[in-house]
């Protein structure tokens, strides 16, 4: 579980996040939505210790992530994996390489086992066969199932998806919200994911953060997204045309349920 | 105040790119790498620009000291001399901080703006260490190579120009260049390669790894990381002959 605790940061003088606490559910897939610009991603950043807060804390189970120096931090970072919105590969290294990066750092597996725990990642993202390609040679789909292959590769407890869906067409998105989904319950990861899609809200999510101008607007679960007494969310979540047909037929009883037993 | 924060960024980064690596064989590979790209990879401009070079430095001699007073031994003896001293070191390192500091400053700036750093950190690499020290360890290992490369061939340049314009009887070119020989010369000029190489890959990392922003940032670092190594460097040649003097 990550817990935080009054987060404040600014840049440049800037408040971008202001007085947030949340809590995030191991087993779960816990979603941080918000309009762009909201801070979602300064709020990720800082629960991953990209970005220092200004003031409040972050706990890692019950350890205070916020007090640990860069040394300390790095045995958390260990159960941490990141899903980046651009995927992050490094440029210069194979798919194979990619995946197998954090064992070579952080492991004194021999090359044998680190090849087959390559290859199990691989496969778990249906990319098997791909690992001798370059990130450049990768489709949008491709890229982000790698960067999910390198980020399960050493079995985290904490699994952070910032924008996973950007840039992709609606049915890659749905192959890769489903393997976060799959991954999160198979290996009881604590997953946190950014996004301002709502097919992944509805696809995924469980538990839903909403970030509104830098400030904690609304926390629940998805099944209350829907009938939530919150202006800003309403006007986010129903924002496009489809979600406005949508609730007008829930309305009228065309439909019966929420959107969450749509799934 | 805007020199001393950077000056003060700089000297905290370096604190961390020379902190003890995570896996010294994953470094070990990243040094020969590095060697390939940055240094294997110009040895070509290296030798284009030294030919010229001493065939220019030798041309200069003959044509500006013109005198019955001047043996035209003295010629070889200078071109030898001045290719040695300044040329192979100073003059390649500021060819070097165009090629190799652009180089670094906007791979290492792009992978800011992509965040391939910021996937490092995550991971619980040392990202500046990770990605600067390969290369500050292959150039200080690989440019004093390239310096003696283009002692060697700057004066094949000078043999050229003077068996080509006959300017001086190439046996005098040839009795110049073994003329009152010191192995100092070209030691002094291993230390300032050493050096230079040191200066052009930490100020190239420093911009790339501060890099902010978008393409355009990553080009204006790039830009940056060359005109201030380039300053450094003669900055340094100064203090270096002053010094080596004394």
């Amino acid at each position: 579980m990550i817990r935080c605790e009054h987060i404040c940061k600014s840049f440049d003088g800037k408040q971008v996040l202001k007085d947030i606490s949340a809590e995030f559910l191991p087993g779960e897939i816990n979603m941080i939505i918000g309009r762009s610009g909201s801070g979602k991603t300064v709020l990720i950043k800082c629960i991953a210790g990209l970005f220092n807060v200004d003031g409040g804390e972050i706990y890692y189970g019950d350890t205070l992530f916020t007090s640990l120096d860069f040394k300390q931090r790095k045995a958390i970072r260990r159960d941490v994996g990141m899903i980046f919105q651009g995927g992050a590969l490094l440029d210069s290294l194979t798919v194979e390489d990619n995946v197998r990066f954090p064992l070579d750092m952080f492991t004194e597996q021999s090359m044998a086992e680190k090849r087959e725990r390559v290859e199990f990642c691989l496969r778990r993202v249906n990319l098997d066969g791909a690992g001798k390609l370059y990130p450049a040679e990768l489709s949008g789909g491709m890229t982000k199932r790698v960067a999910i292959a390198r980020a399960i590769v050493m079995n985290p407890r904490y699994l952070f998806c910032d924008e996973p869906n950007s840039g992709l067409d609606p049915v890659t998105s749905n192959v890769i919200d489903r393997l976060i989904y799959d991954i999160t319950k198979e290996y009881g990861i604590t997953t946190i994911v950014n996004t301002h899609d709502m097919n992944s809200v509805m696809e995924i999510g469980e538990k839903i953060v909403f970030i509104n101008n830098g400030c904690k607007e609304w926390e629940g679960s998805s099944a209350n997204l829907f009938t939530a007494d919150n202006e800003a969310l309403n006007d986010f979540v129903f924002a496009s045309s489809m979600a406005k047909t949508v609730k007008a037929a829930s309305d009228n009883g065309h439909i019966s349920g929420n959107w969450n037993n749509m799934r | 105040m805007g020199i001393f924060n950077v000056i003060g960024k700089y000297v905290v980064l370096m604190g961390k790119v020379f902190s003890r690596p995570e896996h010294v064989s994953v470094y070990r590979r990243r040094v020969l790498d590095e060697m390939e790209s940055l240094g294997l990879n110009s040895i070509g401009i290296v030798s284009l620009v030294s030919v010229f070079m001493g065939a220019v430095l030798m041309l200069q001699m003959c044509i500006n000291f013109e005198s019955p007073f001047i043996p035209r031994e003295l010629m070889g003896y200078a071109t030898r001399e001045v290719m040695i001293l300044e040329f192979s070191s100073t003059v390649v390192a500021l060819i070097l901080a165009g090629r190799v500091g652009s180089s670094i400053a906007s791979e290492i700036g792009t992978m800011r703006i992509t965040e391939q750093i910021d996937a490092l950190e995550i991971m619980g690499v040392n990202s500046a260490s990770y990605l600067i020290l390969p290369k500050i360890i292959a150039t200080m290992i690989f440019f004093p190579l390239l310096a003696v490369l283009s002692i060697i061939v700057g004066l094949i340049g000078g043999y050229v120009i003077t068996l080509v314009t006959g300017i001086v009887i190439i046996d005098t070119y040839i009795e110049g260049l073994q003329m009152d020989f010191k192995i100092f010369s070209v030691v002094y000029a291993l230390i300032k390669m050493i050096v230079y190489a040191f200066i052009i890959t930490s100020i190239s990392g420093f911009y790339g790894y501060y890099a902010r922003g978008n393409s355009l940032e990553v080009g204006r670092a790039s830009t940056k990381a060359v005109v201030v190594s380039s300053v450094v460097i003669l900055m340094m040649d100064l203090v270096i002959t002053q010094i080596s003097y004394l």
